[in-house]
């Protein structure tokens, strides 16, 4: 039944049903991909998401996938080739990063608002310039307002979990999905994950077009049209949580649109996103060992945003951010806008390192009230 | 989800009357024009027929027809 790529070592146990395999984030993505089996596949390389459509691209040449591969020569055709095949009705999916995503990024607004299914896995990585190839995530938070359901995963597992997820949810409310991954630390970095089958079912979407159908899409709209076709997306989008929620423990019981960790009876509550999150839940558990109430709220949906789970939230807020927008991170201006007064940290851009012992710096520093907005350089 | 706003069908005006955008309005001298139907083959809009008339309901005023036009025969006339 499984017939994994050779580079792959698998390991543990087969039970028919799943296998235990040491994967990168960025195969695991590559192995959900399989599994979904997309019709339509248009990608440009760029680090660090290259390995995943390469992975893909042996899949089909081994005959292992029946896709179409499309090789374009940049990232506004690759979004632009899985817009008119999604068009057409065809499962599709890219991957893409940092320069790539701003390139493409006219054409994310267009598959999104002809609400059009497709899944997109972004390996988050640090836009220049100065020229930086490491992992942060200021480029993912620009889709915030392209109309996306954005998903960021901790480990492979929930990688691979999540792209299939992807390909359900997307196309269950006809709104595009990006599934991202942190740059290196994840993309690059293999773990043990549980390749499993869940059940998608066939493609589905809301209209396509076929060459003998009379009809057209995204002509000039004139009047409320467009006002109105944004309106719905908004909705629509806000609504989707409550699929990602319903079909959470059909891929992997991740949490749905937040994990908590260790918030039941935290006086201080840290909200972060991303694969760092494992880093700052070691910082938690040393913090908790010396008798400090602190818990984690990790974000897995950028968008949908999960208001409710931040307005829920007792005591003391910090919000640490890869991403900025101005002088606040983006998670910190989204927190903040749930009627919370957070406190910010804006750390790890460009993939400066932030391990165990710099989140129990930055958590004590907030525990202790010496921290209001600021940089950790 | 309603998917109207997305979609257009066939029908004369589906946007509006795009006539209304013109700043430029080509204007036929008919003692000029030598029916070649040069400019019938190249507006983008197709609102000049075979008998050179145009459709100003629809007519953007691009001036395509007055370029190609070899008799001269076309002026674009202000609003």
């Amino acid at each position: 039944m499984w017939n994994l790529q050779g580079n792959v070592q698998t390991k543990g146990y087969r039970d028919g049903t799943r296998i235990r395999a040491l994967l990168t984030s960025n195969e695991a993505i590559a192995e959900a991909v399989r599994i979904a089996k997309p019709e339509v596949i248009a990608a440009y390389p760029i680090t660090p998401q290259s390995p995943i459509v390469e992975k893909i691209a042996e899949m089909i040449a081994r005959g292992e996938l029946n896709a179409s591969f499309v090789r374009v020569e940049s990232e506004h055709s690759a979004m632009a080739v899985i817009h008119g095949a999604a068009t057409a009705g065809a499962r599709v999916f890219t991957a893409t990063s940092s320069h790539g995503l701003a390139y493409m990024y006219e054409m994310c607004w267009w598959i999104a608002g002809s609400r059009l299914p497709a899944v997109m896995a972004v390996a988050t990585r640090s836009i220049g310039a100065p020229w930086n190839i490491h992992g942060d995530h200021t480029d993912i938070v620009l889709l915030r307002d392209a109309g996306w359901i954005i998903g960021m995963a901790e480990t492979a597992q929930e990688a691979f979990d999540m792209t299939l997820q992807a390909f359900f949810v997307s196309e269950e409310v006809n709104i595009p999905f990006a599934v991202g991954i942190d740059a290196f630390t994840m993309s690059h970095t293999a773990e043990v994950v549980e390749i499993w089958n869940p059940k998608i079912p066939e493609r589905r979407q809301a209209y396509r077009v076929l060459p003998t159908d009379r009809f057209a899409v995204n002509a000039v709209t004139m009047g409320k049209a467009r006002m109105k076709a944004r309106y719905d997306l908004a909705v629509d989008l806000e609504n989707s949580a409550k699929i990602i929620e319903k079909s959470d423990a059909e891929f992997g019981n991740h949490g749905g649109l937040v994990e908590k960790y260790r918030l039941e009876d935290a006086d201080y509550a840290v909200v972060m996103m991303g694969g760092w999150c494992g880093d700052a839940k070691d910082a938690i558990d040393m913090l908790r060992g010396e008798g400090y109430k602190i818990g984690l709220l990790r974000l897995r949906f950028l968008r949908p945003f999960p208001r409710k789970a931040v307005k829920e939230l007792g005591g003391e807020v910090l919000v640490v951010d890869k991403g900025n927008s101005d002088i606040r991170g983006v998670l910190g201006i989204e927190v903040s806008s749930c009627g919370i007064e957070a406190k910010n940290v804006v750390a790890g851009i460009g993939g400066v390192d932030v391990g165990v012992e710099d989140f129990c710096k930055i958590f004590k520093n907030f525990v202790e009230g010496r921290i209001g907005l600021e940089w950790y350089l | 989800m309603d998917l109207e706003p997305l979609i257009s069908r066939m029908k004369l005006g589906a946007a509006g009357e795009t006539g209304l955008w013109r700043n430029y309005r080509p204007a036929v001298k008919k003692d000029l024009c030598n029916r070649c139907k040069t400019c019938f083959s190249y507006c983008p809009e197709g609102v000049i027929n075979e008998e050179i008339e145009i459709d100003y309901r629809f007519c953007k005023g691009c001036g395509i027809c007055k370029e190609m036009c070899k008799q001269k025969a076309i002026e674009m006339v202000p609003e």
